[in-house]
């Protein structure tokens, strides 16, 4: 077993009045891509946003052996947590080399990755690398919003829906860099609602029902289990 | 003809860049943290007094730089422990913090500086004649407010388009909390943009007070216009905070300079009703202006000039 970077115990938070988080106890590995699957609104999004600080999480959320509930969301990505949100949320005045710099911290010096592996891994981001932001396609916008986050260099990145809205041959490609991005030691927690890249990439999947982990295992275990798809996951 | 035109265009150039200072630093708050700041013109008038204060003990030069920095402290201090703590019960209590903030000032500065106008007075090294033209002759302090103005402006954009922290508030513009979660401060660059704002507002006060008057009643004379500056301009876009302070100030500054009324221009085509109302001068009615043009705005254009977002 891969040492845990975070580990979730218990995790509650709410959303207004409602009660949105009923107890999530998960992990991550060193470097291992985990599955963070369920149907929309069982809570996967507040999950990673309790863990950034963004929701009021009670419970405990461990990052490298070290308590980080309660803390802010910059305080949080300074630690080197990375959130790639399902909103994307690019700077769409800012150029994409612009977008690109934010992502990376102050004070830090340069990590695993620079600009020029981002323009390696997607061309298409150097040849409009002086554009605006906004005028890029989903899938652009996707790719420069999951860069940005690596070029703070986390430790772990949250990644929320990425292949959403996207053609085949683009998810392929977002499927290619999660899986380089773990090569590079990252670990991923990749939510998905449709499995479309994470019964393929993630070394272990949690199925999240009514606020809570309803089931943990591997991608061959979850294909085995037909009941846990048929009550938690197909539509 | 031509000698009204130059001059009002001067001055009008003139008042809106003093107009931009201080609507540049609201329309950026407002953006970023969602308040209208009621107090913003209050940094003017204590940028103005403390630039007296400061000039009547160890001179003009020493407030011209140490004032501003004064108001500037100030403003991130308010933001820090006044309404940083008010952000979670929402844009009213914000507010009408800041509105009674506005209200705390004025009296503060009654209580200190008495009710009327101080004897703020422009350097002597600044005060001659800097040109004449068509046997009008323009001050040179007038040509130095200008060029302050102006080098704000130029220093305002590059630090927003040119430096990290000008990225990070543009960003922050649209997705504060995306930004946070890249690992950016987001609390303290709110202050910072607070405290800066303050401090433009508090630079304005000082090369104004000498050329206006320093009283008390300075914040709250300004105050409306700004708004009017950055309704018109559309709530959060700089660019259109920038063109609406020249157009008003071009605007009041020419509306002052036409002495004559509708009656003259019209003569004996003037319809007979409305009575007296056609002998009031364009000048009288210059107050109004500004406010038409904000009902206008309001009514046609509700984003305002080059605003996007719906408020």
């Amino acid at each position: 077993m891969r040492a845990p970077i975070l580990e979730v115990l218990g995790l509650e938070a709410y959303y207004g009045k409602s009660h949105i988080l009923h107890g999530v106890t998960f992990h991550v590995g060193e470097a291992e891509i985990v599955g963070l699957l369920g149907r929309n609104g069982v809570g996967r999004s507040t999950t990673i946003k309790a863990i950034m600080g963004d929701v009021p999480p009670r419970g405990s959320i461990r990052f490298r052996g070290e308590e980080i509930a309660g803390l802010k969301p910059h305080q949080t990505a300074l630690k080197g947590l990375g959130y790639v949100p399902e909103t994307r949320d690019i700077f769409p005045g800012l150029t994409v080399r612009q977008n690109l710099q934010l992502g990376e911290k102050a004070g830090k010096s340069s990590g695993r990755w620079a600009m020029d592996d981002m323009f390696r891994m997607f061309p298409q981001l150097e040849e409009r690398a002086d554009m605006r932001a906004g005028v890029l396609s989903g899938g652009e916008q996707q790719m420069l919003t999951i860069c940005r986050t690596l070029m703070g260099d986390p430790d772990l990145v949250m990644i929320d829906e990425p292949t959403e809205g996207l053609s085949p041959m683009m998810v392929e490609h977002v499927g290619r860099l999660l899986e380089e991005i773990a090569r590079r030691g990252v670990a991923i927690l990749l939510i998905e609602q449709k499995l479309t890249i994470a019964l393929k990439i993630a070394h272990r999947l949690y199925v999240m029902g009514h606020g809570k982990i309803v089931y943990e295992g591997t991608a061959a275990d979850l294909a085995t289990a037909a009941d846990i798809r048929k009550e938690w996951l197909e539509v | 003809m031509l000698q009204l035109i130059t001059f009002s265009t001067l001055n009008g150039v003139l008042y809106g860049m003093l107009l931009f200072m201080m609507a540049s630093g609201l329309t950026l708050i407002f953006s970023m943290m969602g308040v209208l700041n009621f107090a913003h013109a209050s940094f003017y008038m204590l940028g103005a007094y403390f630039g007296f204060e400061i000039s009547r003990r160890i001179g003009f030069w020493p407030g011209f730089v140490l004032a501003p920095l004064l108001v500037g402290v100030i403003g991130a201090l308010v933001e820090r422990y006044g309404l940083r703590h008010l952000h979670r019960r929402g844009q009213v209590s914000e507010l009408l913090f800041t509105f009674g903030l506005a209200f705390v000032i004025e009296e503060l500065v009654q209580m200190i500086w008495g009710k009327l106008p101080v004897d703020y007075r422009v350097p002597p090294q600044l005060d001659f004649v800097a040109f004449r033209l068509f046997d009008t002759t323009y001050p040179a302090y007038r040509v130095f407010m200008l060029l302050i103005a102006i080098a704000m402006f130029a220093a305002l954009l590059t630090v927003l388009t040119r430096t990290r922290v000008g990225l990070i508030i543009q960003a922050a513009l649209t997705h504060p909390d995306m930004v946070a979660m890249l690992g950016h401060d987001v609390p303290k660059i709110f202050m910072l943009v607070f405290g800066a704002g303050a401090a433009l507002a508090g630079l304005a006060g000082v090369i104004a007070g000498p050329a206006l008057v320093t009283q008390p009643d300075m914040a709250s004379l300004l105050g409306p216009i700004l708004f009017v500056v950055i309704v018109v301009g559309g709530l959060g876009s700089l660019t259109g905070a920038f063109f609406a302070s020249l157009l008003i100030g071009l605007v009041q500054t020419f509306a002052v300079a036409m002495n004559f009324s509708f009656a003259e221009v019209l003569g004996p085509v003037a319809p007979p009703f409305l009575g007296d109302l056609w002998k009031v001068t364009i000048a009288e009615l210059a107050p109004v202006v500004p406010y038409l043009l904000l009902v206008l705005v309001l009514i046609f254009r509700p984003t305002g000039l080059m605003g996007r977002r719906e408020s």
